[in-house]
């Protein structure tokens, strides 16, 4: 039905094919810890199969790298909220499901999925979702899929909602209260803040981003410092006790209002309800019996 | 049998919070569905203590369990079936705590969608999701079902607007999926969760999402020559770049039915209006409305209005909002259906729906949400008519092969329960279908939380029945 989905779920194979891991960009790939020794590579298929920019969605393979994917919406003025982080790729992002620091803006990585089409462990090419915008015909295996590390089954093709590219972007900075412009702003793209300086983006018509970045004591920049390695994931609230935690974190960048940290020391290992770990573990066995998927990966 | 369980329920909860007259069973047989079901005994629990303990004795004596909130669910999700043990969440109705730096509240499943918004509305913000129900239907509903309204357009149905969920699962236990921190651990749990019906558990503890309120807002209402061109001018807005807030049609019976009913001010002479509203900063408002007047123009608009005023903007979406009443004074039986399809395809889809109901015979109203593609095609009848039932199932099986043949889903809001259960083939594979049947089974192997909902017979193993005999009324 679908040849380069179906050679890629041949290539997977069934439980007779062993362990097997989906490589993507590799710009993740020590994220849920090392893949097991032996585990034979598979790359998901490449390319845009269906672009309507009227519908604001895209069908697009996961092999796809997320520049290529922007190049193509750009030229209609779209986009996606994928981060484009270099070299990854729209399956990776996704089953990583880390989202960029635009997600104040744009919301989570997962709010884009609206179809899936993911190889199983038994080998079989299976839809989730629907291409529609809306849909909620039965359970929501997309979200599911999202940053679940290939550990349930390897992505191949998803459907993915696009938004306008925002007439105007800037960002400027300043030594301010990220807290304090947070309030003060209408819906900001990003706001990070290392503790002393605060970056903020703002989008959108040009006459509303002049206007909000004068209700600010801050300058034009190019864009915000690099970000530190780790990534810890805190509540947006515990975000203004970080400069008293600097031994712990060393130099960080938090993304204020979301609670993401990027920091230079990698966060300590957080306690899980047993009841949820027990469930995990059906999940990933109900659709995984012989842990073939990417096995050594965890997505803690 | 019956006795001892009743008994237990009433030791765990109180007396009179655990009900099981003829007249109790009676109006929770069934929700706002045309299929009714069978409650062995309606529970009324005030906190997740409480519900575990429905569950844990439900469990005990084999019986299922089925979670229900206002019953305003259209596709049969909260009929009883299996003579369950019915745990309604409508005393459960607090609102936990409200974070207004952080942006999140902690809720109750039961308490209203509306009544949420009008504890938020003073401080600057909202529960985004606004179902036309919102006056009646709880959170915890709008999570089982992943519910929409006018305003999700732009800002998404409820699993954007969720980010925690303490729940009862099948088993008796209690605990917390996804959090409030930016990247909770492991699966996305919450994910799965929300838009399951209630087959993997009941919600206790919702901390949802706020959205500050836009800090200008614009709403046109559009009156076009055909349904056709509010169609086609629904799809340029949206190729022109701009996602508005809301963007709903409404045909020409029902704005003459709204105003006969409440006197919105809408142009009844138009043969179909759209109701547009553009939110955000002022420039981009300003931009957003001249371009939704230039592309309603460049499709043949016969009438543009700009609300003067907060007044006119409630009055015209009270008026969108009290269509379903309005229609009551035309036939005293209606259905409404809901699917979904592109943009691009709805002209195609309503001319098809007309031409469905012609054949059956029946009077068709839409009033819909046009800017997400999601019909709610509304089949007006009166039940007393002998046979009239057959033909409105053949025509919303119909509509909803049209739908999914022009590219569209079963559903866009209301979900799939017993009502759209069946069907579920029409979109999905049986290898699809066993992947969604494997998601119910971790949480749920004994399918013991709402039984028979959501996926049909045999989608794993065979276990599930037909809707039962004389179910539909
Ligand atoms: C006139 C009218 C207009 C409507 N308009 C819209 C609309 O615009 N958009 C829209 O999306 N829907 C709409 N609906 C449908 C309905 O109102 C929504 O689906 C609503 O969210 C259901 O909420 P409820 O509290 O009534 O849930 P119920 O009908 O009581 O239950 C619905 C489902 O949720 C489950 N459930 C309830 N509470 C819990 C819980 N705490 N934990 C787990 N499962 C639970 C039940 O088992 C059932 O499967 C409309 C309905 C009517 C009658």
């Amino acid at each position: 039905m679908n040849g380069a989905l179906d050679t890629f779920a041949a290539e997977v194979g069934g439980p007779a094919g062993g362990p097997v891991t989906c490589v993507g960009g590799r710009t993740q790939w020590d994220a849920g810890g090392p893949i097991a020794a032996g585990a034979r590579e598979v790359r998901a298929p490449e390319g845009i199969v269906a672009y309507v920019p009227s519908e604001m969605t895209v069908q697009v393979r996961a092999g796809t790298p997320v520049s290529v994917l922007d190049e193509a919406l750009a030229e209609h003025g779209q986009t996606v909220a994928l981060p484009d982080w270099p070299g990854a790729t729209v399956g990776g992002v996704l089953a990583v499901g880390r989202s960029g620091i635009r997600r104040l803006g744009y919301g989570p990585v997962r709010d884009t999925v609206l179809e899936v089409r993911a190889v199983t462990a038994a080998g079989a090419v299976v839809k989730a979702g629907g291409p529609t915008v809306k849909n909620v015909s039965g359970y929501d295996l997309c979200r599911l899929l999202v940053g679940s590390l290939g550990t349930l089954g390897f992505i191949g093709e998803v459907t993915l909602r696009t938004r306008p590219v925002a007439p105007t972007s800037r960002w400027v900075s300043g030594e301010l209260d990220p807290f304090e412009a947070l309030a003060r702003l209408h819906r900001p793209t990003a706001v990070l803040w290392d503790g002393q300086t605060t970056w903020i983006c703002l989008e959108g018509h040009p006459d509303d981003v002049q206007a909000q970045a004068d209700l600010l004591d801050a300058a034009g920049v190019n864009g915000p410092p690099a970000r530190p390695p780790h990534r810890w994931s805190l509540t947006p609230g515990e975000l203004r006790h970080l400069p008293g935690r600097a031994a712990e974190t060393g130099r960080f960048l938090a993304e204020v209002g979301v609670g993401l940290v990027h920091a230079e020391r990698p966060p300590p290992a957080r306690p899980v309800d047993p009841v949820v770990a027990a469930l995990q573990r059906r999940v990933k066995a109900a659709f995984d019996p012989e842990g073939r998927m990417n096995p050594g990966r965890a997505p803690a | 049998m019956h006795d001892a369980l009743i008994a237990e329920l009433r030791a765990a909860l109180a007396p009179d919070r655990v009900r099981d007259g003829a007249l109790e069973r009676t109006l929770y047989e069934r929700d706002a569905s045309h299929i009714r079901g069978d409650a062995a005994v309606i529970c009324f629990p005030l906190d997740t203590a409480e519900v575990q303990a429905c569950v844990r004795i439900a469990l005990a004596h084999g019986r299922p369990f089925v979670a229900r909130g206002a019953g305003t669910g259209l596709a049969g999700g909260a009929v009883p079936l299996g003579d369950p043990v019915v745990i309604v969440t409508t005393k459960m109705d607090r609102v936990l705590s409200v974070d207004p730096g952080a942006l999140v509240a902690w809720v109750e499943p039961g308490v209203v969608n509306l009544d949420l918004d009008k504890q938020l509305a003073p401080l600057g913000l909202q529960f985004a999701p606004d179902p036309s129900s919102q006056q009646a239907c709880t959170i915890g509903g709008n999570v089982a079902n992943n519910s929409g309204g006018p305003h999700c357009l732009a800002s998404g149905v409820t699993s954007a607007h969720v980010v925690a969920l303490e729940v009862v699962l099948p088993d008796g236990a209690v605990t917390t999926l996804g959090g409030l921190d930016a990247e909770p651990d492991g699966y996305d749990l919450r994910g799965a969760f929300v838009g399951s019906e209630g087959t993997l558990g009941i919600a206790t503890r919702i901390a949802v999402r706020l959205t500050p309120l836009a800090p200008e807002v614009a709403t046109l209402l559009i009156g076009f020559p055909s349904v056709r061109d509010a169609a086609a001018a629904v799809s340029a807005i949206i190729a022109a770049g701009l996602v508005p807030a809301a963007l709903e049609m409404m045909d020409q019976r029902i704005t003459r039915a709204v105003e006969d009913f409440v006197h919105a001010g809408f142009p009844t002479d138009a043969a179909a209006v759209l109701l547009a509203e553009v939110d955000g900063l002022p420039a981009a408002v300003a931009a957003g409305t001249a371009l939704v007047e230039e592309v309603g123009r460049a499709h043949g608009a016969t009438s543009v209005q700009v609300a003067r005023d907060r007044v006119e903007r409630a009055g015209w979406w009270k008026g969108r909002k009290s269509a379903f009443g309005a229609i009551a004074r035309i036939k005293p039986n209606y259905y409404l259906h809901d699917t979904v399809v592109p943009r691009g395809r709805l002209v195609d889809v309503l001319d098809a729906i007309d031409r469905i109901v012609e054949r059956e015979d029946l009077i068709v109203m839409h009033v819909f949400h046009a800017g997400d593609g999601n019909l709610h095609p509304l089949l007006l009848f009166d039940a007393r008519e002998p046979g009239v039932m057959d033909r409105v199932h053949a025509a919303g099986d119909e509509i909803v092969r049209v739908s999914v043949e022009a590219g569209g889903v079963l559903s866009g809001e209301h979900g799939i329960g017993l009502e759209k259960r069946d069907l579920m083939p029409l979109l999905f594979g049986p290898d699809d279908l066993d992947a969604q049947a494997r998601l119910r089974d971790a949480f749920d192997p004994e399918h013991v939380a709402n039984p028979q909902k959501v996926l049909p017979a045999g989608s794993r193993c065979g276990d599930l029945q037909a809707v039962p005999a004389g179910a539909w009324i």
